[in-house]
């Protein structure tokens, strides 16, 4: 025991780093701190390390290639012991980092943490969520496979449509005319290179800054931030109701941290790791390609806008929100800290956490794609076709052939791009359904070229078959009444 | 040493001999940095300056014309005239080929014109079809519905001696005016 003193004596005579870190463990922080709503920070960077060090591992096996990283991860998966569970490690724990790094933001945001003097220590979160973002985005590349290589054709699309500039910087994405061999490596300096090391930079600048100013006291109510005296209030808190870091407050990190870990570590073995999909050959073009879970949102939304609207979209709300995020502490610098009394800072975070979940879980049955293999598929209910006379069922044929189905479902069966069908007729009138098949309109291709006037009426008849027992499908009163009248006269003038 | 205080001048007024070497060091770094920045620069940026040279567009044969059934759209695959070692399958592409009529012909990008995602034809209903976001096009190009605020890119084509031949090698995207050279309106839907 006296010897490792000793040898400890030693080395400090030399380092001389016990003082400093010593201060920075037990520097009072206001007791109120020491809540488990201040364990995410922390968990952050649990899990950061802990991607450094899976990242590491896996970075032993991969190869970044576009040759041979493919078959490098089945290696990884199949033939390396408990490669796959190094894999689901890193996977799972990307996803557990984005979610992390935004419960941290919003709970920073609700305790009003980022205002004087804490506004630096916010900005460079932002930079550190843009920079996971970065990881998370050139991490599903380094996963070459078919949903990388087809993400990486989404992101040149996205980049293209910048003004003038817009294909050379895909040029310089790709590094290259394609995506191919140049891509890879240039995505595996940055995930492995480029942002960790910013990261590692900005993460230290962050920590620091939270040692130096102190970490937020527990919002009260009332309690205004003011430029002026905020810092004089803040020492005096931490001197009368104070209490070291270390032990008082760390122990909840700690717990926190090892809770994290153990689950990333438990959906890793429970879930396994992510893929590989298909190869990354663009010859192979059945697939349909998906972002991981964090992008899914945006993969809806692109989905969902209007197209005039999506390039605008894309190129000026990105850098708004950035703008709009650096600049927030520096808006709302003073004042009340309490989510008590800011209602707008919680309803803010409520829309963009509803926002984005809804968006997500869309996009997990992308309800706008067309079912590829439905036409063939997915049969005509039995029901629809019993009874119906030879020229409904000549045009449920048609509706099968014709891929109606890929957009179109009944009983819930088929895609969902258009409307379900099954109850049409009650709808659509038969001039509506004629028009709306030949000329298309809406969200619908014109069939016109495709289908001849026999294939038309059949169709045209299964579809007013679609209507529900209990209600009779439309009919144009007007055109009866014309027709009718139109008999009328001629029986008029005829005798 | 009782002189040296009246030759040498205070630091705040002038500059003195050590700060001037100072100076002159940071210039000194300041031309080293240009001139290796120079190289490092051209090297960072010869994904596109090499573009403008030869390369990256070239003529690619995509099979002999009879392999393409007049009236029908088929795939075909080409591989890219710029190839690196390391590309692995990545250098191969494929594009739809449809044949009008005898040397009149369309050939498609795979590629989606909202984000590129690889759109399959269906012959039965006369569409290609984008598993992405839901885009749709015509037997020509055209664009029939979904996202995409155009048709399908198309690649210039010609025939040299029975083979068709295509101008491609280039991710065509929706910013790229080489993914626009051929956007005449086809003879016929």
């Amino acid at each position: 025991m006296r010897l490792i003193k000793r040898i400890g004596e030693w080395f400090d005579h030399r380092l001389q780093l016990a003082a400093p870190i010593r201060e920075a463990a037990e520097h009072p922080v206001p007791r109120s701190t020491a809540s488990w709503f201040y364990v995410f920070g922390s968990a952050a960077l649990t899990v950061f390390i802990l991607q450094v060090v899976t990242g590491i591992l896996l970075a032993l096996i991969y190869v970044p290639s576009a040759g041979e990283a493919w078959s490098s991860l089945q290696a990884l998966n199949h033939q390396v012991a408990l490669g796959w569970f190094v894999r689901a490690m890193h996977g799972w724990g990307s996803n557990f980092m984005v979610a992390i790094v935004l419960i941290h933001m919003a709970q920073v945001f609700l305790f009003g943490a980022h205002k004087f003097p804490r506004e630096l220590t916010w900005v460079i979160g932002v930079f550190l969520l843009l920079m996971t973002l970065g990881m998370a985005f050139t991490g599903q590349v380094m996963r070459f496979d078919q949903d990388a290589y087809w993400g990486l054709g989404i992101g040149a699309s996205i980049a293209s449509r910048v003004p003038i500039i817009g294909p050379a910087v895909v040029k310089l994405m790709l590094g290259g005319p394609i995506i191919a061999g140049a891509t890879l490596s240039r995505f595996f300096a940055m995930h492995v290179f480029v942002i960790p090391g910013l990261l590692i930079v900005f993460v230290s600048l962050h920590v620091l800054m939270v040692l130096k100013l102190g970490i937020n006291e527990w919002p009260m109510p009332g309690r205004i931030v003011r430029r002026a005296t905020y810092e004089v209030q803040y020492h005096a808190l931490t001197k009368e109701d104070g209490a070291p870091f270390v032990p008082y407050a760390i122990w909840k990190d700690m717990f926190f941290a090892a809770f994290i870990i153990l689950a990333v570590g438990a959906c890793a073995f429970y879930f396994g790791p992510f893929g590989p999909t298909g190869q990354p050959d663009p010859t192979i073009i059945q697939t349909a390609p998906k972002p991981d879970y964090f992008f899914l949102w945006l993969y809806a939304l692109l989905s969902l806008l209007p197209p005039s609207l999506e390039t605008p979209f894309l190129l000026i709300c990105p850098p708004l929100v950035i703008l709009g995020l650096i600049l927030l502490p520096f808006l709302s610098g003073e004042g009340e800290k309490s989510w008590k009394r800011r209602p707008l800072a919680v309803v803010t975070v409520l829309m963009i956490a509803i926002t984005l979940g809804t968006f997500t879980r869309l996009a997990q049955f992308t309800p706008w794609s067309p079912h590829m293999n439905a036409w063939s598929g997915d049969p005509v209910p039995d029901r629809y076709i019993r009874g119906t006379t030879a020229l409904e069922r000549q045009g449920a044929l048609v509706f099968q052939v014709k891929q109606c189905r890929n957009c179109h479902s009944l009983e819930n069966t088929g895609g969902q791009r258009g409307p379900a069908l099954d109850s049409v007729a009650v709808r659509l009138t038969q001039d509506q359904l004629i028009r709306q098949v030949i000329q298309g309109g809406g969200n619908m291709p014109a069939y016109g070229n495709n289908l001849s006037p026999a294939e038309t009426t059949a169709l045209v008849a299964f579809l007013e078959t679609l209507h529900p027992a209990t209600q009779n499908p439309a009919r144009d009163a007007a055109r009866e009444l014309v027709l009718s009248t139109g008999q009328l006269k001629t029986s008029g003038t005829e005798p | 040493m009782a002189t040296k205080p009246a030759t040498s001048p205070s630091p705040e007024t002038t500059l003195s001999r050590r700060g001037f070497l100072m100076k002159l060091g940071i210039l000194f770094n300041g031309f080293a940095a240009m001139v290796l920045a120079v190289p490092v620069v051209r090297f960072l940026l010869a994904s596109f300056t090499r573009g403008r040279g030869n390369g990256y567009l070239s003529w690619v044969p995509l099979g002999n014309v009879g392999n393409f059934p007049e009236g029908e759209t088929r795939m075909a695959t080409f591989r890219s005239p710029f190839v690196m070692p390391t590309d692995g399958k990545t250098v191969d592409t494929a594009c739809w080929v449809r044949r009008i009529a005898g040397d009149r012909f369309q050939v498609f990008a795979i590629n989606c014109a909202h984000l590129g995602c690889p759109v399959r034809w269906f012959p039965q209903s006369g569409l290609f079809m984008c598993p992405c976001h839901g885009g749709a096009y015509y037997r020509d190009g055209g664009r029939a519905s979904g996202p995409p605020e155009r048709g399908l890119f198309e690649y210039p084509y010609r025939i040299d001696n029975g083979v068709l031949t295509i101008d491609a090698g280039q991710l065509p995207t929706p910013g790229d005016p080489v993914a626009n050279i051929s956007s005449e309106k086809p003879p016929c839907a």
